[in-house]
């Protein structure tokens, strides 16, 4: 039986992180409707809090548009003191999407044309 | 009768943007015809710091370093077309950018435009000083403040186009406020219609970032294809007498427009959607809609907007100290164990001094934390090439510098064959927030007049 795969959140959906402060944001938006149904399933505030754990965040929040089909995570304390404290190349955290869209997500294979990339 | 389209376009989304942006846009301003604004937006939350420091080494100076760069391949067109300009290009000196942009238009040989100027944000003088005081609390003992700004609203910017400045130079102000207060002034909203100003601002949010919602920022070679990305257009945003928005960039120009990019960058520095929250208004976007009415077209509709908070945010900048920076590199056979190596010996020879961050550029870097977590979870492998980065923060200027040499000094006395060290020292600012209430941080606008151009 093969009728889910599994396959990195990118392929799912898109991001981009943005900065204020010692919080990041990064939204999470389907590449296809049919998808946001199971992103809402598995990407949660608790499997972001999970691909975070090294930065240590105080809190994670998701906010759900479901006009957009996106979500919004809010991750306070990740920055190391943000900008202008932290010693990290990216003091922004600019890079922190593609930590996010690396998590691992189930897809039905019925939906596989919903996909994008390989 | 409904009020024509206003078109606002945006040539620049940080000091440091590419400064070829404007003139297509501007072209593109010009054949759609209608009134039209140029933005830029220039003054991101460091930037007023930087330029404060600026000014103390040069009185005149303390405004967006790359103003004529910006400026000079449109102004006169902007100006012959009708087409009025606003930014917060005056950074720590919005008087003193005036007085380039008259100067620069003298030497276009153009009449002199009306220039207006917004002030009030600048609050790190003795009036505003008790208040701060207060508004800090004991975070705001003993600093050294190189800069405090609130964040101004839309308000002084719409009275000065109302007054018929044709160029409006600010320092602090909200980056969406570039927008609404054009918008203001055009369609004559009253202020507090807080579901139009509420649709303004996120067509203001949109804009500020310039190429970030029409391609830039967004390609993913295989997955996220953009066209042109050598030579993006910066967008161009159509309001209507209802404050709603199409997204859209000059015909021909490199990038993407869709709805994938429109949603990326409408969430970009949001954290609750429900309340992004303005000097002019809470916007929610938690119904927002977008859609696609054609090639690199795109509608935002559905934004609602609650009454404004009603206080200011404020930054203050201080000196927090130094940061130390050094790098070193090694390839070939075992080279990520030399990098490994190196950073032990350094590690040894710098302890004492402070927490010291090591990143193996190659191996990993940017996703890991200051403490060193992620990079012990790494596993040692066998990367060829690799390039060790340490870095710390200290107080103390003689401190910080010896980071510089222990690097430098690695290449007698560290790992075999390592390389192209650079060091570098910088002092760092740090910022605190806190908030003031409105009446202690009155905006006004004012007229520079011609004769102040010519010192």
């Amino acid at each position: 039986m093969n009728d889910t795969l599994t396959v990195p959140l990118y392929r799912a959906a898109h991001a981009r992180t943005g900065d204020k402060g010692n919080r990041s944001n990064i939204s999470v938006i389907a590449w296809h409707p049919a998808l946001w149904e199971l992103l809402v399933a598995q990407v949660t505030e608790a499997a972001v809090a999970r691909q975070f754990a090294h930065r240590r965040p105080s809190r994670v929040a998701r906010h759900l548009l479901p006009k957009l089909h996106a979500m919004n995570f809010v991750l306070d304390e990740v920055l190391d003191g943000g900008v202008n404290d932290s010693l990290n190349l990216d003091s922004h955290g600019k890079a922190l999407s593609f930590l996010l869209l690396d998590l691992p997500i189930v897809v039905p294979a019925e939906l596989a044309g919903c996909l994008v990339g390989t | 009768m409904t009020p024509p389209l206003l078109r606002i376009g945006c040539a620049a989304g940080f000091s440091g943007d590419r400064t070829d942006a404007a003139a297509p846009v501007v072209e593109a301003l010009v054949a759609a015809g209608g009134p039209a604004v140029l933005i830029f937006e220039t003054l991101a939350e460091r930037t007023l710091a930087l330029a404060q420091l600026a000014r103390r080494s040069d009185p005149d100076g303390g405004f967006e370093p790359l103003l004529d760069e910006l400026l000079r391949p449109v102004l006169a067109r902007c100006v012959q077309a009708g087409i009025r300009i606003v930014s917060n290009f005056g950074a720590a000196n919005p008087v003193g950018a005036a007085r380039r942009i008259q100067t620069i238009a003298h030497e276009l040989g153009l009449v002199a435009p009306r220039i207006a100027v917004v002030e009030g944000d600048d609050v790190s003088g003795p009036a505003h000083r008790a208040a701060l005081a207060q508004a800090l609390g004991p975070a705001g003992d003993g600093l050294q403040v190189v800069s405090a700004n609130a964040y101004l609203g839309a308000e002084a910017i719409a009275d000065a186009l109302v007054d018929g400045a044709q160029i409006v130079v600010c320092g602090r102000v909200a980056d969406p406020s570039l927008t609404v207060g054009p918008a203001l002034a055009h369609f004559g909203w009253a202020r507090d219609d807080w579901d139009r100003l509420a649709r303004a601002t996120m067509a203001g949010h949109l804009l500020e970032c310039g190429a970030q919602v029409s391609g830039g920022y967004y390609a993913d070679p295989g997955i996220k294809d953009v066209p042109g990305l050598a030579a993006l257009g910066y967008p161009i945003a159509e309001i209507d007498a209802d404050g709603h928005c199409t997204i859209t960039k000059p015909p021909g120009s490199g990038g993407r427009i869709d709805a994938h990019t429109v949603k990326e960058q409408l969430l970009y520095e949001v954290h609750d959607p429900a309340a992004y929250l303005t000097p002019d208004v809470v916007a929610d976007i938690g119904d927002a809609e977008v859609a696609e009415l054609g090639p690199d077209r795109v509608r935002l509709t559905g934004v609602r907007g609650h009454v404004r908070p009603a206080a200011l945010k404020v930054n203050v900048c201080h000196e927090t100290g130094w940061l130390a920076e050094g790098e070193i590199s090694y390839a070939g056979p075992r080279a990520e164990a030399r990098a490994r190596l190196a950073a032990e010996v350094l590690r040894e020879r710098l302890a004492g001094l402070g927490p010291l961050r090591v990143d193996l550029i190659g191996v990993t870097s940017v996703f890991g934390d200051d403490a060193g977590a992620w990079l012990a979870q790494q596993p040692a492998g066998d990367a060829r090439d690799v390039r060790l980065r340490v870095a710390l923060n200290h107080a103390e200027r003689a401190s910080a510098e010896r980071l510089l040499r222990e690097v430098t000094a690695l290449y007698c006395c560290g790992p075999a064959g390592g390389g192209g060290v650079r060091t570098m020292l910088r002092p760092r600012l740090g910022t605190l927030s806190c908030l003031l209430p409105r009446a202690q941080v009155p905006a006004r606008h004012r007229f520079v007049e011609p004769m102040e151009a010519t010192p």
